[in-house]
């Protein structure tokens, strides 16, 4: 399974983004269902951004997003809330794990240059981002090959199933 | 080829000579997760087909996050884990037992030289008994249950040097949050730390505990410690039947950066809202008033925080306008501080005894602070809503500060009740 282009709006968000924003400690502790969660996704620093969000949209971030907690309730409340990949200056590593692990994909680019509600489409596989309101492209930091096995099944779970075990030979 | 401690660790997990940069797939000695994680890599672990846990012994479940249950929703999730665990021959800590990485090491369930990892961000704890160990997610762990193997990438190392000589009034935590105010959040993101020097030396272990607690704030991946004369008594007389590994660094080993820190002039320090680098020594904060102070977690709620604290409540009454939580960080330091009567000089105090658990940390039970209130904390983060409430305010401090601005009603220097 490859990730075709995908396409969206951009939502900016500053630096430091930590997991116990994008879902609150209240909610996680009760329940697995990542779809009720992502109703609260990012409430308590953007309220309605649950509503104000359309399936396929990015999130643009600065640095260090996903800081925090190790909660994998958060990039799953992202997934859950249709967000298409999100793109971001740096990940802190739980998260940047937790998301490839998910199959919630995640992008490293120079943020700065994105502006809120641009028209992105993002190509994971040529490590590209386009911003096509304004003719802009963007490159991104490519995935290691043992990484961009998983990302590709579709996390760990799928990777799994269709390996049944770690496929990572030495270079 | 000179090693770091993380590289030597990973090195002897993977079998083969590693440097910082390479992905890798490690065997792990143990691992950990609590209910705000277990219960995700449960449902993981059976989305991947998988049946039974390899080498359940090597797996530990802790309910600390929310315990007892506040409602029906956590109450079932506890639930899957209880039977998850005893299905499948998991080692279970129920309702309090404590905090998962206060346990973790009082059980002597972690040796030198280990490869750990935790689905909690503050498994880096471990790193003061010379381990390698590390925060990951729910599906990690679902993979260590049915791999026994993780995948890492081989982290960058940091070396900081503590130098100087502690002041009185000073600890562990003003320690730490002052080098996380020097470092900011992101100052160490996916690197190892390495932590060196005479302080480090002269700190008891329940200190040393507090400092590899935090380094997950300034966003390191592990924040180890060397194996000294302490260390190898305080494992030994726990640590039943594992194999210990002292591990060095090589001479000439890399170190990214080097930073040393005198601390020999520093105030007692604090962490303001709404960001754990957001650090001011207390003169600057000093007089703000509180309406909550917490003592506790996994980085400030072991014996000799709660001694400290209370050593200054003793003979004392908090001020009718803070209310004082007290969360002992197992049930082991429980029974200590209550033979050591320090349990009812909190209580004489004025305070309010919880579970040995999390505490109001995490903001699912035990204490959510109302709109607009701030709460002093012995806990290791203050970001907004943290503590369950978007709109209340989080400082961060050491026992001794919670403790004094607990009787005054505001944030107060300690050195000011020290004789």
């Amino acid at each position: 399974m490859s990730i075709g282009p995908l396409r969206g709006k951009a939502h900016k968000l500053g630096d430091d983004i930590n997991t116990d924003y994008i879902i609150s400690g209240r909610y996680k502790f009760k329940t697995l269902d990542a779809t009720s969660l992502a109703e609260h996704l990012l409430e308590d620093i953007c309220p309605n951004f649950y509503k104000r969000i359309s399936s396929g949209d990015f999130i643009v971030a600065g640095e260090n997003f996903g800081c925090g907690s190790s909660r994998e309730q958060a990039p799953l409340a992202i997934k859950y809330a249709g967000i298409g990949a999100v793109l971001a200056k740096s990940f802190a590593r739980i998260f940047y794990r937790n998301a490839i692990n998910i199959g919630l994909p995640i992008v490293i680019t120079q943020t700065d240059k994105i502006e809120q509600g641009d028209k992105l489409l993002v190509d994971l596989e040529k490590g590209k981002v386009e911003v096509e309101n304004r003719g802009l492209v963007l490159s991104a930091v490519p995935f290691p090959p043992q990484i961009l096995k998983i990302i590709e099944a579709g996390g760990l779970v799928e990777y799994f199933k269709k390996y049944t075990d770690w496929m990572f030979s030495s270079p | 080829m000179a090693q770091t401690i993380a590289e030597k660790i990973i090195s002897s997990h993977c079998g083969k000579k590693v440097r910082a940069g390479e992905l890798v797939v490690v065997g792990v000695d143990f691992a950990i997760a609590q209910d705000g994680t277990a219960p995700l890599a449960i449902d993981v672990f059976k989305k991947m087909g998988k049946k039974r846990v390899i080498a359940p012994e090597k797996i530990a479940f802790f309910v600390d996050h929310s315990a007892p249950s506040p409602n029906k929703g956590v109450s079932s999730l506890h639930k899957l884990m209880r039977d998850f665990a005893r299905e499948q021959g998991i080692n279970f800590y129920d309702i309090g037992s404590g905090v998962c990485h206060v346990v973790t090491m009082e059980e002597g369930l972690v040796a030198p030289g280990n490869l750990v990892v935790g689905a909690d961000s503050h498994t880096c704890t471990y790193g003061a008994v010379g381990a390698f160990s590390t925060g990951v997610g729910s599906t990690d762990l679902a993979a260590v249950m049915a791999s026994g193997k993780i995948w890492l990438r081989v982290p960058e190392s940091i070396k900081i040097i503590i130098k100087g000589k502690v002041p009185s009034g000073v600890y562990a935590k003003d320690i730490i949050l002052y080098i996380i105010g020097k470092v900011s959040s992101r100052g160490a993101v996916y690197k190892s730390v390495e932590f060196e020097g005479e302080v480090v030396g002269s700190l008891s272990m329940d200190a040393r505990f507090t400092i590899s607690n935090m380094v997950m704030e300034m966003g390191a991946k592990a924040g180890i410690m060397k194996v000294d004369e302490r260390t190898e008594k305080w494992v030994k007389n726990r640590v039943k039947n594992k194999i210990m590994d002292f591990v060095f660094p090589d001479p000439g080993a890399f170190y990214e950066k080097v930073m040393e820190f005198d601390v020999s002039s520093i105030s007692p320090q604090v962490a303001c809202p709404h960001s754990v680098d957001n650090v001011h020594p207390i003169e600057e904060v000093e007089g703000t008033p509180i309406q909550q102070a917490f003592l506790g977690t996994c980085t400030n709620g072991r014996l000799e925080d709660l001694k400290i604290a209370a050593s200054i409540l003793e003979g004392r009454k908090i001020s009718p306008e803070v209310r004082l939580i007290v969360a002992p960080a197992s049930r082991r330091i429980y029974l200590e501080a209550l033979k050591e009567g320090i349990i009812s000089t909190f209580v004489e105090a004025g305070a309010a005894i919880v579970t040995p658990g999390c505490g109001c940390c995490v903001g699912t039970h035990n204490g959510i602070p109302a709109d607009g209130e701030n709460v002093i904390s012995t806990a290791n983060r203050n970001f907004k809503g943290r503590m369950g409430n978007p709109d209340a305010f989080i400082y961060l401090a050491s026992p001794a500060t919670v403790a004094v601005s607990a009787l005054e009603g505001k944030i107060t220097d300690p050195r000011r009740y020290l004789k």
